[in-house]
Protein backbone atom coordinates (compact mmCIF):
# COMPACT_ATOMS: atom_id res chain seq x y z
CA UNK A 1 0.00 0.00 0.00
CA UNK A 2 1.38 3.18 -0.90
CA UNK A 3 0.91 5.65 1.87
CA UNK A 4 3.30 7.66 4.25
CA UNK A 5 3.19 8.53 7.84
CA UNK A 6 1.99 12.05 8.30
CA UNK A 7 3.63 13.98 11.23
CA UNK A 8 2.56 16.83 12.81
CA UNK A 9 5.03 18.79 14.95
CA UNK A 10 3.90 21.59 17.09
CA UNK A 11 7.24 23.45 16.99
CA UNK A 12 9.90 24.50 15.22
CA UNK A 13 12.40 22.03 17.51
CA UNK A 14 10.20 19.36 17.04
CA UNK A 15 9.80 19.67 13.15
CA UNK A 16 13.99 19.87 12.88
CA UNK A 17 14.48 16.52 14.85
CA UNK A 18 11.30 14.69 12.67
CA UNK A 19 13.74 16.00 9.97
CA UNK A 20 17.07 14.78 11.10
CA UNK A 21 15.96 11.42 11.98
CA UNK A 22 13.98 10.73 8.61
CA UNK A 23 16.14 12.67 6.14
CA UNK A 24 15.21 11.93 2.34
CA UNK A 25 12.33 9.52 3.27
CA UNK A 26 10.94 12.70 4.46
CA UNK A 27 9.09 15.66 3.13
CA UNK A 28 7.99 18.73 4.41
CA UNK A 29 4.63 20.50 3.44
CA UNK A 30 3.00 23.43 4.43
CA UNK A 31 -0.39 23.64 2.60
CA UNK A 32 0.29 20.57 0.85
CA UNK A 33 -1.55 22.75 -2.22
CA UNK A 34 1.48 21.32 -4.47
CA UNK A 35 2.97 18.80 -2.58
CA UNK A 36 -0.64 16.58 -2.37
CA UNK A 37 -1.13 17.17 -6.19
CA UNK A 38 2.61 16.00 -6.84
CA UNK A 39 2.09 12.72 -4.34
CA UNK A 40 -1.47 11.50 -6.40
CA UNK A 41 0.50 11.91 -9.65
CA UNK A 42 3.02 9.99 -8.30
CA UNK A 43 5.58 12.73 -8.56
CA UNK A 44 7.03 11.93 -5.26
CA UNK A 45 6.45 9.13 -2.68
CA UNK A 46 7.77 10.24 0.60
CA UNK A 47 7.62 7.76 3.62
CA UNK A 48 6.64 10.67 6.21
CA UNK A 49 5.48 13.65 5.43
CA UNK A 50 6.02 16.14 8.19
CA UNK A 51 3.37 18.93 8.58
CA UNK A 52 4.19 22.63 9.43
CA UNK A 53 1.13 24.08 9.83
CA UNK A 54 0.91 23.36 13.07
CA UNK A 55 4.11 25.19 14.32
CA UNK A 56 2.93 28.49 15.82
CA UNK A 57 6.50 30.11 15.34
CA UNK A 58 6.06 29.66 11.25
CA UNK A 59 3.17 31.91 11.18
CA UNK A 60 3.21 35.07 11.57
CA UNK A 61 3.48 38.94 9.96
CA UNK A 62 4.96 41.20 12.39
CA UNK A 63 5.99 45.11 11.06
CA UNK A 64 8.77 47.14 13.66
CA UNK A 65 12.37 48.09 12.42
CA UNK A 66 11.36 45.69 9.17
CA UNK A 67 8.57 43.45 8.41
CA UNK A 68 8.88 39.80 9.24
CA UNK A 69 6.46 36.96 7.41
CA UNK A 70 6.43 33.24 9.01
CA UNK A 71 7.18 30.91 6.45
CA UNK A 72 3.86 28.88 7.06
CA UNK A 73 2.00 32.09 7.18
CA UNK A 74 -1.06 31.70 4.32
CA UNK A 75 -1.54 34.11 1.21
CA UNK A 76 -5.39 34.19 2.39
CA UNK A 77 -3.81 35.64 5.93
CA UNK A 78 -0.91 37.95 4.07
CA UNK A 79 -4.11 39.30 1.27
CA UNK A 80 -6.37 39.91 4.58
CA UNK A 81 -3.46 41.85 6.45
CA UNK A 82 -3.65 45.72 7.22
CA UNK A 83 -0.04 45.69 7.14
CA UNK A 84 0.35 44.21 3.60
CA UNK A 85 -1.98 46.00 2.52
CA UNK A 86 -0.86 49.11 3.74
CA UNK A 87 2.41 48.98 3.06
CA UNK A 88 3.21 46.51 0.71
CA UNK A 89 1.16 46.02 -2.18
CA UNK A 90 3.25 44.66 -4.40
CA UNK A 91 2.65 41.48 -2.29
CA UNK A 92 -1.00 42.07 -2.09
CA UNK A 93 -0.81 41.76 -5.86
CA UNK A 94 1.34 38.44 -5.90
CA UNK A 95 -1.05 37.01 -3.22
CA UNK A 96 -4.62 38.34 -4.04
CA UNK A 97 -4.39 36.70 -7.23
CA UNK A 98 -2.50 33.49 -6.56
CA UNK A 99 -4.74 30.29 -7.12
CA UNK A 100 -8.46 31.03 -5.17
CA UNK A 101 -9.74 31.84 -1.66
CA UNK A 102 -9.22 27.84 -1.10
CA UNK A 103 -5.74 27.75 -2.33
CA UNK A 104 -5.10 31.29 -0.76
CA UNK A 105 -6.27 29.47 2.68
CA UNK A 106 -4.20 26.61 2.67
CA UNK A 107 -0.89 27.66 0.55
CA UNK A 108 1.88 29.60 2.04
CA UNK A 109 4.35 31.91 1.26
CA UNK A 110 7.29 29.57 2.42
CA UNK A 111 5.70 26.40 0.38
CA UNK A 112 5.79 28.58 -2.50
CA UNK A 113 9.40 29.83 -2.18
CA UNK A 114 10.67 26.78 -1.55
CA UNK A 115 8.85 24.52 -4.13
CA UNK A 116 11.16 26.85 -5.75
CA UNK A 117 8.91 27.20 -9.34
CA UNK A 118 10.11 29.91 -12.00
CA UNK A 119 6.17 31.20 -11.62
CA UNK A 120 5.86 31.36 -7.63
CA UNK A 121 3.81 34.18 -7.56
CA UNK A 122 5.50 35.47 -4.24
CA UNK A 123 9.70 35.24 -5.77
CA UNK A 124 9.01 38.20 -7.80
CA UNK A 125 8.07 40.82 -4.95
CA UNK A 126 10.32 39.15 -2.19
CA UNK A 127 13.12 39.90 -4.81
CA UNK A 128 12.16 43.15 -5.26
CA UNK A 129 11.65 43.95 -1.59
CA UNK A 130 15.43 42.83 -0.96
CA UNK A 131 13.88 40.04 1.22
CA UNK A 132 15.94 37.28 3.22
CA UNK A 133 15.72 33.89 3.75
CA UNK A 134 15.95 33.26 7.65
CA UNK A 135 16.65 29.12 7.54
CA UNK A 136 17.16 27.06 11.02
CA UNK A 137 19.28 23.73 10.82
CA UNK A 138 20.85 20.92 12.80
CA UNK A 139 24.01 23.47 12.76
CA UNK A 140 21.36 26.03 13.86
CA UNK A 141 20.37 29.35 12.45
CA UNK A 142 21.37 31.23 8.96
CA UNK A 143 20.28 33.92 6.29
CA UNK A 144 20.09 33.95 2.96
CA UNK A 145 19.33 36.61 0.69
CA UNK A 146 16.61 35.94 -1.65
CA UNK A 147 18.39 36.49 -4.18
CA UNK A 148 20.32 33.29 -4.00
CA UNK A 149 18.08 31.17 -2.75
CA UNK A 150 16.95 29.76 -6.18
CA UNK A 151 19.13 27.32 -7.69
CA UNK A 152 17.19 25.76 -10.79
CA UNK A 153 13.53 24.78 -11.39
CA UNK A 154 12.55 23.28 -8.30
CA UNK A 155 15.81 23.33 -6.69
CA UNK A 156 16.70 25.43 -3.76
CA UNK A 157 20.03 26.29 -1.67
CA UNK A 158 18.78 24.75 1.54
CA UNK A 159 20.58 21.66 2.85
CA UNK A 160 19.34 18.35 4.43
CA UNK A 161 17.79 18.97 7.25
CA UNK A 162 17.21 22.48 7.35
CA UNK A 163 13.85 24.64 7.43
CA UNK A 164 13.40 28.21 5.97
CA UNK A 165 11.36 30.43 9.19
CA UNK A 166 10.52 33.19 8.19
CA UNK A 167 11.42 36.03 6.00
CA UNK A 168 12.54 40.02 6.67
CA UNK A 169 12.02 42.37 4.45
CA UNK A 170 13.81 46.08 5.14
CA UNK A 171 11.27 48.86 5.77
CA UNK A 172 11.51 50.67 2.17
CA UNK A 173 12.16 54.09 2.16
CA UNK A 174 9.57 57.07 1.97
CA UNK A 175 9.06 58.23 -1.89
CA UNK A 176 8.59 54.07 -2.70
CA UNK A 177 6.15 52.83 -5.16
CA UNK A 178 6.30 49.11 -5.87
CA UNK A 179 3.85 46.73 -7.91
CA UNK A 180 3.65 43.43 -9.40
CA UNK A 181 1.98 42.05 -12.70
CA UNK A 182 0.67 38.73 -13.34
CA UNK A 183 0.40 38.62 -16.65
CA UNK A 184 -1.91 35.76 -17.03
CA UNK A 185 -4.89 34.95 -19.64
CA UNK A 186 -7.35 34.59 -17.14
CA UNK A 187 -7.61 36.60 -13.66
CA UNK A 188 -7.60 33.47 -10.82
CA UNK A 189 -6.71 30.00 -10.97
CA UNK A 190 -3.70 30.37 -13.19
CA UNK A 191 -0.47 30.55 -13.38
CA UNK A 192 1.55 33.50 -14.93
CA UNK A 193 2.95 33.63 -18.44
CA UNK A 194 5.06 36.23 -16.83
CA UNK A 195 5.65 38.04 -13.23
CA UNK A 196 7.27 41.81 -13.47
CA UNK A 197 7.91 43.25 -9.85
CA UNK A 198 9.36 46.53 -9.64
CA UNK A 199 10.14 48.92 -7.16
CA UNK A 200 11.11 52.30 -7.38
CA UNK A 201 12.67 54.89 -4.78
CA UNK A 202 12.90 58.42 -5.12
CA UNK A 203 14.93 61.05 -3.57
CA UNK A 204 13.90 63.76 -2.03
CA UNK A 205 13.11 65.75 -4.77
CA UNK A 206 10.68 63.15 -5.83
CA UNK A 207 11.84 62.42 -9.49
CA UNK A 208 15.58 60.92 -9.28
CA UNK A 209 15.41 57.27 -9.04
CA UNK A 210 17.45 56.25 -5.71
CA UNK A 211 16.89 53.06 -5.87
CA UNK A 212 15.76 50.20 -8.49
CA UNK A 213 14.39 46.62 -8.16
CA UNK A 214 13.17 44.89 -11.51
CA UNK A 215 12.19 41.05 -11.51
CA UNK A 216 10.89 38.76 -13.26
CA UNK A 217 9.36 35.24 -12.85
CA UNK A 218 8.74 32.86 -15.79
CA UNK A 219 11.96 34.59 -17.45
CA UNK A 220 14.82 32.24 -16.56
CA UNK A 221 15.42 29.04 -14.90
CA UNK A 222 14.73 30.52 -11.80
CA UNK A 223 13.22 33.81 -10.29
CA UNK A 224 15.86 36.79 -11.02
CA UNK A 225 16.54 40.39 -10.78
CA UNK A 226 17.11 42.48 -13.85
CA UNK A 227 20.29 43.88 -12.35
CA UNK A 228 21.40 45.66 -15.91
CA UNK A 229 18.29 47.31 -16.23
CA UNK A 230 17.86 48.60 -12.25
CA UNK A 231 21.39 49.64 -12.99
CA UNK A 232 20.36 51.81 -15.61
CA UNK A 233 17.62 53.36 -13.81
CA UNK A 234 19.44 54.09 -10.89
CA UNK A 235 20.21 58.28 -10.51
CA UNK A 236 18.10 59.04 -13.19
CA UNK A 237 15.06 60.76 -13.47
CA UNK A 238 12.50 57.82 -14.40
CA UNK A 239 9.65 58.63 -16.71
CA UNK A 240 8.17 56.48 -19.72
CA UNK A 241 11.07 57.18 -22.14
CA UNK A 242 13.82 55.30 -19.23
CA UNK A 243 11.04 52.97 -18.60
CA UNK A 244 11.21 51.79 -21.82
CA UNK A 245 14.95 51.38 -22.24
CA UNK A 246 14.95 49.53 -18.89
CA UNK A 247 12.42 47.43 -20.03
CA UNK A 248 14.41 46.52 -23.29
CA UNK A 249 17.94 45.92 -21.21
CA UNK A 250 15.45 43.45 -18.38
CA UNK A 251 14.51 41.76 -21.75
CA UNK A 252 18.04 41.51 -23.30
CA UNK A 253 19.25 40.06 -19.65
CA UNK A 254 16.23 37.31 -20.01
CA UNK A 255 16.13 33.66 -21.43
CA UNK A 256 12.61 32.64 -21.29
CA UNK A 257 11.54 29.01 -22.61
CA UNK A 258 8.82 28.83 -25.03
CA UNK A 259 6.04 26.88 -23.44
CA UNK A 260 2.46 25.99 -24.09
CA UNK A 261 2.02 29.62 -22.28
CA UNK A 262 3.95 31.69 -24.30
CA UNK A 263 6.95 31.86 -26.77
CA UNK A 264 10.19 33.36 -25.83
CA UNK A 265 9.62 35.87 -28.53
CA UNK A 266 6.50 36.51 -27.13
CA UNK A 267 7.73 36.91 -23.57
CA UNK A 268 10.66 39.09 -24.67
CA UNK A 269 8.71 41.89 -26.35
CA UNK A 270 5.97 41.46 -22.90
CA UNK A 271 9.00 41.97 -20.75
CA UNK A 272 9.60 45.26 -22.36
CA UNK A 273 5.93 46.20 -22.22
CA UNK A 274 5.65 45.50 -18.56
CA UNK A 275 8.61 46.70 -17.17
CA UNK A 276 7.45 49.57 -18.43
CA UNK A 277 3.85 49.37 -17.05
CA UNK A 278 4.77 48.03 -13.96
CA UNK A 279 7.21 50.71 -13.16
CA UNK A 280 4.57 53.82 -14.20
CA UNK A 281 2.23 51.74 -11.58
CA UNK A 282 5.11 52.52 -9.29
CA UNK A 283 5.81 56.33 -9.72
CA UNK A 284 1.83 56.58 -9.77
CA UNK A 285 2.00 54.70 -6.06
CA UNK A 286 5.09 56.56 -5.04
CA UNK A 287 3.07 59.72 -5.30
CA UNK A 288 -0.07 58.19 -3.46
CA UNK A 289 2.76 57.07 -0.89
CA UNK A 290 3.93 60.43 -0.30
CA UNK A 291 0.66 62.29 -0.35
CA UNK A 292 -1.27 59.16 2.19
CA UNK B 1 -1.03 2.45 9.63
CA UNK B 2 -4.88 3.71 10.48
CA UNK B 3 -5.49 5.94 12.77
CA UNK B 4 -8.40 6.77 14.67
CA UNK B 5 -9.28 10.79 14.61
CA UNK B 6 -12.06 13.03 16.01
CA UNK B 7 -13.40 16.47 14.35
CA UNK B 8 -17.00 18.00 14.16
CA UNK B 9 -18.99 17.89 11.06
CA UNK B 10 -21.60 20.32 10.93
CA UNK B 11 -22.04 20.42 14.97
CA UNK B 12 -21.96 16.66 15.32
CA UNK B 13 -18.80 15.48 16.56
CA UNK B 14 -17.41 12.74 14.40
CA UNK B 15 -14.83 10.08 15.08
CA UNK B 16 -13.10 7.98 12.12
CA UNK B 17 -10.95 5.38 11.63
CA UNK B 18 -8.44 7.16 8.21
CA UNK B 19 -5.13 6.30 6.15
CA UNK B 20 -2.77 9.58 6.55
CA UNK B 21 -2.87 9.85 2.96
CA UNK B 22 -6.60 10.26 2.31
CA UNK B 23 -7.66 13.87 1.64
CA UNK B 24 -10.67 14.95 3.55
CA UNK B 25 -13.00 15.00 1.12
CA UNK B 26 -12.82 11.19 0.89
CA UNK B 27 -13.67 11.03 4.62
CA UNK B 28 -16.84 13.08 4.07
CA UNK B 29 -18.45 11.58 1.12
CA UNK B 30 -17.17 7.41 1.60
CA UNK B 31 -16.97 7.14 5.19
CA UNK B 32 -19.30 9.64 6.46
CA UNK B 33 -21.62 9.49 3.62
CA UNK B 34 -21.55 13.09 3.15
CA UNK B 35 -22.00 13.33 -1.08
CA UNK B 36 -22.58 17.17 -1.39
CA UNK B 37 -19.35 17.98 -1.97
CA UNK B 38 -18.09 16.62 -4.92
CA UNK B 39 -14.25 15.14 -6.44
CA UNK B 40 -13.99 17.24 -9.72
CA UNK B 41 -10.67 17.40 -10.43
CA UNK B 42 -8.87 16.20 -7.61
CA UNK B 43 -6.43 18.83 -7.37
CA UNK B 44 -7.38 22.13 -6.17
CA UNK B 45 -8.48 23.32 -9.48
CA UNK B 46 -12.42 23.42 -9.54
CA UNK B 47 -13.41 23.51 -6.32
CA UNK B 48 -16.15 21.61 -6.47
CA UNK B 49 -15.21 20.39 -3.04
CA UNK B 50 -15.53 22.97 -0.98
CA UNK B 51 -16.15 23.04 2.25
CA UNK B 52 -15.34 25.28 5.23
CA UNK B 53 -12.97 24.14 7.83
CA UNK B 54 -12.97 26.71 11.21
CA UNK B 55 -14.84 28.99 8.77
CA UNK B 56 -12.49 28.99 6.19
CA UNK B 57 -13.19 27.43 2.50
CA UNK B 58 -10.22 24.77 1.54
CA UNK B 59 -10.39 22.14 -1.05
CA UNK B 60 -11.43 19.15 0.44
CA UNK B 61 -9.67 17.20 -2.12
CA UNK B 62 -6.43 18.13 -1.52
CA UNK B 63 -6.95 18.62 2.46
CA UNK B 64 -5.17 16.47 4.43
CA UNK B 65 -7.90 14.58 6.72
CA UNK B 66 -5.07 14.60 9.31
CA UNK B 67 -5.52 18.31 9.61
CA UNK B 68 -8.86 18.35 10.18
CA UNK B 69 -8.69 16.56 13.79
CA UNK B 70 -10.28 18.30 16.45
CA UNK B 71 -11.43 21.56 14.33
CA UNK B 72 -14.93 22.59 12.54
CA UNK B 73 -16.08 21.63 9.49
CA UNK B 74 -18.74 22.60 7.60
CA UNK B 75 -20.14 20.84 4.48
CA UNK B 76 -23.52 21.90 2.70
CA UNK B 77 -25.23 19.18 4.29
CA UNK B 78 -24.79 21.59 7.11
CA UNK B 79 -26.57 24.74 5.93
CA UNK B 80 -30.27 23.07 5.90
CA UNK B 81 -32.00 24.34 9.55
CA UNK B 82 -32.87 21.78 12.02
CA UNK B 83 -36.75 22.26 10.64
CA UNK B 84 -35.23 21.23 7.46
CA UNK B 85 -35.25 24.17 5.69
CA UNK B 86 -33.37 25.47 2.83
CA UNK B 87 -30.50 28.09 3.82
CA UNK B 88 -30.97 31.43 1.82
CA UNK B 89 -27.91 31.15 -0.19
CA UNK B 90 -29.43 27.57 -1.27
CA UNK B 91 -33.07 29.40 -1.72
CA UNK B 92 -31.24 32.26 -3.79
CA UNK B 93 -29.98 30.17 -6.27
CA UNK B 94 -33.20 27.89 -6.28
CA UNK B 95 -34.20 31.86 -7.05
CA UNK B 96 -32.54 33.30 -9.23
CA UNK B 97 -31.71 30.05 -11.43
CA UNK B 98 -27.99 29.50 -9.79
CA UNK B 99 -28.03 25.95 -10.46
CA UNK B 100 -28.18 24.27 -14.01
CA UNK B 101 -26.10 20.59 -14.03
CA UNK B 102 -25.89 21.18 -10.07
CA UNK B 103 -22.29 19.48 -9.96
CA UNK B 104 -20.77 22.77 -8.54
CA UNK B 105 -23.62 24.06 -6.63
CA UNK B 106 -22.45 22.70 -3.34
CA UNK B 107 -19.04 24.22 -3.54
CA UNK B 108 -20.11 27.59 -4.96
CA UNK B 109 -22.62 27.61 -2.19
CA UNK B 110 -19.76 27.40 0.30
CA UNK B 111 -17.64 29.59 -1.12
CA UNK B 112 -20.51 32.13 -1.05
CA UNK B 113 -21.19 31.31 2.43
CA UNK B 114 -17.37 32.11 3.30
CA UNK B 115 -17.69 35.46 1.55
CA UNK B 116 -20.97 36.27 3.41
CA UNK B 117 -20.27 35.21 6.40
CA UNK B 118 -16.68 38.50 6.20
CA UNK B 119 -18.36 40.70 3.89
CA UNK B 120 -22.57 40.45 4.35
CA UNK B 121 -22.93 42.90 1.11
CA UNK B 122 -20.24 42.44 -1.43
CA UNK B 123 -20.09 43.73 -4.92
CA UNK B 124 -20.53 42.04 -7.87
CA UNK B 125 -16.50 42.09 -8.46
CA UNK B 126 -15.89 40.96 -5.08
CA UNK B 127 -18.53 38.19 -5.31
CA UNK B 128 -16.23 37.09 -8.42
CA UNK B 129 -12.87 37.26 -6.85
CA UNK B 130 -14.55 35.35 -3.64
CA UNK B 131 -16.27 32.56 -6.58
CA UNK B 132 -13.21 32.58 -8.55
CA UNK B 133 -12.02 29.20 -7.51
CA UNK B 134 -15.64 27.87 -8.74
CA UNK B 135 -15.30 26.49 -11.74
CA UNK B 136 -19.10 25.76 -13.60
CA UNK B 137 -19.02 24.40 -16.62
CA UNK B 138 -22.35 25.10 -17.88
CA UNK B 139 -20.69 27.95 -17.80
CA UNK B 140 -23.98 29.69 -15.55
CA UNK B 141 -21.43 32.00 -13.77
CA UNK B 142 -24.37 35.35 -14.24
CA UNK B 143 -26.78 33.77 -12.85
CA UNK B 144 -24.68 32.29 -9.74
CA UNK B 145 -23.26 36.04 -8.85
CA UNK B 146 -26.68 37.27 -9.08
CA UNK B 147 -28.02 34.52 -6.65
CA UNK B 148 -25.24 35.25 -4.31
CA UNK B 149 -26.14 39.11 -4.42
CA UNK B 150 -29.78 37.56 -3.74
CA UNK B 151 -28.50 35.78 -1.13
CA UNK B 152 -27.03 38.83 0.70
CA UNK B 153 -30.41 40.65 0.50
CA UNK B 154 -31.80 37.73 1.96
CA UNK B 155 -29.55 37.76 4.32
CA UNK B 156 -29.25 41.44 5.78
CA UNK B 157 -33.43 41.26 5.36
CA UNK B 158 -33.62 37.76 7.94
CA UNK B 159 -31.23 39.79 10.20
CA UNK B 160 -33.38 43.07 10.23
CA UNK B 161 -36.10 41.29 11.18
CA UNK B 162 -34.36 39.36 13.62
CA UNK B 163 -33.40 42.61 14.93
CA UNK B 164 -36.55 44.02 15.15
CA UNK B 165 -38.09 41.04 17.17
CA UNK B 166 -35.84 41.34 20.01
Amino acid sequence: MRSYEYLKPTSLKEALELLGRYGEKAKLVAGGTDLMVQWKKKIISPEYVISLRNVPELSFVTYESDLKIGSATTHRTLELSPIIREHFPILLDAVSNLGSVQVRNSATIGGNICNAAPSADTAPPLLALDAVAHIAGPQGERTMPIAEFFKGPSRTALASGEIVTHFSIPRPSPNTGMAYWKHTRRKAMDLPILGVAVLLSFGQDGKTCAKARISLGVAAPTPMRARKAEAYLEGKEVDRGALDEAGKIAAGEASPRTTIRGSQWYREEMIRVLVRRTGLMCIERAKGAAHG
Amino acid sequence: MRRTIRFTVNGDPVEVEVQPHWPLLRVLRDELELTGAKMGCGEGECGACTVLVDGKPINSCIYPVLEAEGKQVLTIEGLVSSENELHPIQQAFLDKAGVQCGFCTPGMIMSAKALLDMNPNPTEDEVRHALAGNFCRCTGYVQIVESVRHAAELLLKNAKQTGAGE
